[in-house]
């Protein structure tokens, strides 16, 4: 059975196609809103998520189907110590389609392995999220009009943001893309993704802690959170935290087209000034992941012969 | 120092100095009611110093434990006192129940029933990643 946990469960082509499909729906909503009648998602969130799961369960219901499932692991029979492995053959039998969220990194793995109804991964922990990426790259490619051929910078913390992690996976398929990769030294992006994802796939990166200096140079600007957790001092993370805050000011050089990116929740690394701002694109990109997610589940129920 | 010759098992030889009891405790060979010799910083010609095993019986001796811990090893199989055979070994694709993952979010800390799968992500630096969690071993 045909799971995604994984950004990388996708290949290039298929991520294209999903591409595709997102912006017919959006084109032609009507065309795919009988899609899953009479099919079920089933939502397993063993932790909080109200944004991924709000936009998973609208995806299903504009497909023209049912949602299933609960919001915490306090309302699941995990609280009575049932395993995943266990979960997920007792939802194949209620359901078409999971998606899950867990706060244990594999989880959805293991799951995908014992159902007998495909899978996605909602998010494990600070692993995977690849319904993100998704979302990232469908607003990237309806900002630029493409996935190939510009600079794109990640600021803020590349250390632990997975988001960051996936979508520099993804884009390692693409051509002619510049990494700008801005952070304090502190949160850097670990060595095994610059070895094995950039320089393993030819692409040009450079290192700053300077987000002003470079922000002229970028097509997109992808930022994160700093969390202060992350710091061994707490001065530290006060000299450092506004340094990797976009303000107005720090926009004035800016491309005039440049795409501001968030996975969100945003605290507030973005001013709530630059939110009208026609470069701001983070509200966008959740609308996107719902078209993503969309396109996704229509093509994993197809994939297993439900619809 | 005297170590009896072996009649039929295994001389696990040219260990990394160092590593002998680790690897003698992910072998299991505590377990066994035979005769083992663990010798540390035996003179080397080639590194200086190297850990020896011996192993007086014919057992199923699981190689990717082996080759995971200290792939240059030898190992040679003894019978009637005699090598009939030297294994050469490489680092496994995969390890089943060899090492567990230290991640404290990984699935595998709180569902004992799975099994702790590791693969091989970087050969030239041996580098094994959990499959669950991805965490570098």
């Amino acid at each position: 059975m045909r799971s995604v946990i994984d950004i990388l469960d996708l290949s290039k082509t298929e991520i294209d196609e999903l591409i595709a499909v997102a912006e017919d729906i959006i084109k032609n909503p009507a065309k795919y809103s009988e899609k899953c009648r009479g099919k079920k998602l089933a939502t397993l969130f063993f932790e909080p998520s109200t944004r991924t799961r709000l936009s998973f369960e609208s995806a299903m219901y504009e497909l023209g189907g049912n949602v299933i499932g609960f919001s915490s692991a306090q309302t699941s029979s995990a609280s009575k110590g049932e395993s995943v492995a266990d979960t997920a053959k007792v939802i194949s039998c209620y359901a078409d389609i999971i998606a899950m969220r867990h706060p244990k990194e594999g989880a959805p793995y293991v799951a995908s392995k014992n159902a007998s109804i495909p899978v996605i991964n909602a998010g494990d922990g600070g692993h995977n999220h690849p319904t993100q990426t998704l979302a990232d790259l469908l607003t990237i490619k309806r900002e630029k009009g493409t996935l190939n051929g510009y600079t794109i910078g990640f600021c803020g913390d590349l250390k632990f943001g997975r988001t960051v992690h996936s979508l520099i996976s993804a884009l390692s398929r693409y051509e002619n893309i510049n990494v700008v990769l801005i952070s304090p030294d502190e949160l850097k992006l670990p060595d095994y993704i610059k070895k094995g994802v950039l320089d393993k796939n030819g692409m040009p990166y450079t290192e700053t802690t300077d987000l002003e200096s470079v922000i002229p140079t970028l097509d997109v600007l992808y930022m994160t959170r700093v969390q202060g957790e992350r710091f061994f001092s707490e001065e530290e993370y006060l000299r450092l935290r506004d340094s990797y805050i976009l303000t107005p000011e720090k926009l004035e050089n800016a491309k005039s087209d440049l795409a501001i990116l968030h996975p969100l929740p945003r605290v507030n690394e973005i001013s709530v000034k630059i939110d009208n701002d026609k470069r701001a694109c983070y509200f966008k990109q959740v609308l996107n992941g719902k078209y993503m997610r969309m396109a996704l589940i229509l093509k994993l129920l197809k994939e297993a012969g439900s619809i | 120092m005297k170590v009896d010759s072996i009649l039929n098992g295994f001389v696990i030889d040219h260990i990394p100095a160092g590593l002998g009891m680790r690897l003698y405790d992910l072998l299991g060979l505590e377990k066994l009611n035979v005769t083992v010799a663990l010798i540390k910083n035996v003179y080397s010609k080639k590194t200086g110093k190297k850990d020896i095993i011996k192993i007086d019986a014919d057992i199923e001796l699981n190689l990717d434990v082996i080759g995971y811990i200290a792939k240059d090893a030898t190992v040679n199989v003894i019978k009637n006192g005699v090598i009939i055979e030297k294994k050469t070994l490489s680092l496994p694709e995969k390890m089943v129940n060899v090492i567990k993952c230290k991640n404290p979010r990984c699935i595998t800390t709180t569902e004992q029933e799975l099994d702790h799968v590791f693969t091989l992500a970087d050969s030239e630096h041996g580098i094994y990643r959990c499959l669950y969690c991805e965490a570098e071993a």
